[in-house]
């Protein structure tokens, strides 16, 4: 903010300026500044999100259904007692939304702690080991759905060609009912891990050597010394990538639409809420029903947000 | 003009999905389009658009038009429909749709323009050359609001060298099908004797012919439901069985017609019942293994014969919203010519023109074992190959549940008696 307001002098003396015809206008766009500099990032930011998400609040308490230009009815709080009440499809999905989130978020961690302590100290080859892990995350998700589908397909996919070498049986992964969910979060573990070592290693360098030698001299072992020394002074940084790549993965819909399509399944296996929202507007224009689940899940991933961001307060304390 | 579409579909895109806000910047204005000249045309990606795209030069030449246009794949197409058209957009004239799946919605929500008066006003182009089936599903309480143009029907795909190195018939009846299917299935059981479209959603469509040749329909005469009648029990467990039977090993349950279709051409099956309209990618040597081994016939009879359903699937409308209209029109009116339509039928679409299915060269491509299939078709046809309702994302989920859940072995009445009771709810909610 500071930046903002130039010495008072300097103000002063600019607004005092020789008024004429274009002299007016920069006195009053001098004096307005603050306003002018922030107005294209508050006009963006009104336009694109905070009127859809009003009228998003606003669909989510009408009838809306069909066209959204069709006359509605004010219905108040219906549809989010409807999708309260819906223990077939709503509630199964946040379960869902849920697992694959908590799931694919631990082994992303967990990888992505081990590969980036792996990646920490300088080696030979170290830039094209690093392009090498970073290459899943700049593919598209939909073209990583649709290979990883030929590759998991039960017939002929390449995995269960694999297996079979092996002995094991063929398995159905994503076109079984037990297995799909845990197959697409395989998938998602497989592109996001990359991530989520980029912004570990980040962290590990900025840290210091100096606690780390200091428990070294003292004789702590490696084991001791990531638990007792990195990973608490990690923790802010751990934090960070949970909750970058948790509000991610709450929202994941490419890579579960591509390899699973509308309603995610005949029995709806990966169907997340933004999966159910998504048929609910695009496949049966039941957009108030829709807003109300969209709204419901918008407050679930600020509440976990902000779970997280109280978290990493108390961390950094 | 610029900045309010882009503000309105911003509102509706947000509104729909809080994470897909699919935004287009848009084009110039409609009225701009109108002073050059311009018709822009929305379609699908299919046989019928590669025929319409590489003639378009034809078209502008004549009419000194310019057409711009965009192709899209089936679900992206409806997906822009829903934004664009919600948004009461005017950047579509020409709109390529599905009369059985969007058109009572599109219809409803005033998308589809009335083009009753255009289609009686040429005699040359001649709508009554039109088969009554199609146009009854183009016509929306008494209005006409699309130009059909592809029609299809459920047929059988079937492998001559299997059937012939098994000593077998090919079937007429549905008993005799589930019979060579199970010989086949015994004698290599690498081969799946029957493959199908399996996902609850893809394939109710070609279930249906089962279900009306086993002597039921979704819904009665009366308008209630009827998918748990015992015709209907009778066909569920027809077509599950004949999958989890008889089908591919771990089969999936999603699977549409590119899915389905590759096993069969891939040489994973020996019968296939699927659209008349696919079957270029059977017979191509490049996109089948086995394109010199396939046979085609009109589907087996069940206990009330054999009817397969025989509908437009794709037919041309022009946006209501749109203030160019008459040239979209004018492109419809060439689009859809007996000229054209021939051409589209040659290069394997079959049209909708009796006048094109009665000339010799209409069928001159066809293997002639489908062109058989299809003029019997045509005669007992059934004029839906899903419930007509306005929902039909929604109807089609419902009525398809009995058929996933025969294939992994659950029940079928009792599946059937679960989705009756949804889907007379959910007809009733409809009337609402």
């Amino acid at each position: 903010m500071s930046v903002m307001n130039p010495p008072r002098s300097a103000r002063t003396r600019r607004a005092g300026g020789p008024a004429g015809a274009g002299g007016s206008f920069s006195a009053w766009a001098n004096r307005h500044r603050k306003w002018l500099f922030a107005a294209p990032a508050m006009i963006f930011v009104g336009v694109l999100i905070i009127f859809p998400l009003a009228w998003t609040v606003y669909l989510s308490l009408t009838d809306s259904q069909g066209s959204v230009r069709a006359a509605t009815e004010f219905v108040g709080l219906k549809n989010y007692l409807t999708v309260l009440g819906d223990m077939e499809r709503f509630w199964p999905a946040v379960g869902r939304t849920l697992a694959f989130t908590g799931v694919a978020l631990a082994f992303e961690v967990m990888l992505g702690m081990g590969v980036a302590l792996l990646l920490w100290r300088p080696f030979r080859g170290e830039k094209w080991v690093r392009v090498a892990i970073l290459l899943p995350l700049v593919a598209t998700p939909v073209a990583v759905g649709m290979m990883w589908r030929l590759i998991f397909d039960p017939n002929i996919g390449f995995v269960n060609q694999l297996l079979g070498m092996v002995g094991i049986p063929p398995q159905p992964w994503l076109s079984g009912q037990d297995t799909a969910l845990g197959t697409t979060i395989f998938m998602d573990v497989w592109q996001w891990t990359p991530m989520v070592v980029l912004i570990l290693l980040a962290g590990l360098t900025s840290l210091s050597d100096e606690p780390d030698e200091a428990a070294r001299v003292d004789g702590a072992n490696a084991f001791q010394r990531f638990f007792y020394i990195t990973l608490p002074l990690m923790m802010p940084t751990v934090i960070v990538a949970i909750l970058l790549r948790g509000i991610d993965a709450l929202k994941t819909f490419d890579i579960l639409y591509a390899t699973k399509g509308k309603g995610g399944g005949s029995f709806h296996e990966v169907e997340t809420l933004n999966v159910y929202a998504y048929g609910l507007s695009f496949d049966y224009n039941q957009y108030g029903l829709s807003s109300a689940v969209l709204i419901l899940f918008f407050m679930i991933i600020i509440g976990s947000m902000w779970l997280l961001t109280m978290r990493k307060k108390a961390v950094s304390k | 003009m610029k900045r309010r579409s882009i503000v309105k579909y911003a509102a509706v895109a947000a509104a729909m999905s809080l994470g897909l806000t699919a935004c287009s910047g848009g084009g110039g204005g409609s009225d701009e389009a109108k002073q050059s000249g311009t018709v822009r045309v929305t379609l699908a990606n299919h046989v019928w658009t590669d025929g319409i795209k590489a003639a378009i030069p034809e078209f502008e030449k004549s009419t000194g038009l310019k057409v711009e246009l965009t192709q899209l794949g089936e679900d992206q197409l409806s997906d822009q429909y829903n934004v664009k058209l919600n948004a009461g957009s005017d950047e579509i004239d020409v709109m390529m749709y599905r009369p059985l799946q969007e058109g009572k919605a599109f219809a409803k929500n005033g998308y589809l323009a009335d083009l009753t008066k255009n289609v009686s006003s040429d005699s040359n182009w001649d709508w009554k050359d039109y088969q009554e089936g199609p146009v009854k599903a183009t016509t929306v309480d008494g209005k006409v609001v699309g130009v059909p143009i592809i029609t299809e029907r459920e047929v059988l795909y079937y492998r001559k060298d299997l059937l012939q190195a098994a000593g077998l018939q090919v079937p007429k009846t549905m008993d005799e099908l589930e019979a060579a299917a199970k010989a086949i299935k015994a004698s290599s059981p690498d081969t799946a004797g029957f493959v199908a479209r399996t996902g609850k959603s893809a394939a109710v469509t070609q279930f249906s012919s089962f279900l009306y040749s086993f002597g039921g329909d979704f819904v009665d005469s009366s308008g209630k439901a009827s998918v748990n009648t015992d015709a209907a029990k009778k066909a569920y467990s027809f077509y599950g069985g004949l999958i989890k039977n008889y089908g591919p090993a771990n089969v999936s349950t999603d699977m549409s017609w590119p899915e389905a279709m590759a096993i069969f051409t891939q040489g994973g099956a020996a019968f296939y019942t699927e659209a008349d309209s696919l079957y270029k990618n059977a017979t191509d040597p490049a996109k089948s293994k086995v394109a010199d081994k396939v046979g085609f016939a009109a589907l087996p009879a069940g206990p009330a014969g054999s009817k397969p359903y025989n509908i437009p699937s794709w037919a041309l409308g022009v946006n209501q919203n749109s203030s160019n209209q008459e040239n979209a029109w004018k492109f419809i009116q060439w689009a859809t010519s007996k000229e054209r339509t021939l051409e589209a039928q040659k290069a394997g679409v079959p049209g909708p023109r009796a006048s094109v299915w009665a000339n010799p060269d209409g069928t001159s491509t066809y293997p002639k074992d489908l062109a058989d299939a299809i003029s019997a078709s045509a005669k007992t046809g059934v004029g839906h190959d899903r419930p007509e309702v306005v929902t039909v994302g929604k109807a089609r989920e419902i009525v398809g549940g009995p058929i996933v859940a025969t294939i992994t072995g659950a029940d079928p009445a009792a599946a059937a008696n679960d989705a009756q009771t949804a889907f007379q709810s959910f007809l009733d909610s409809e009337k609402k």
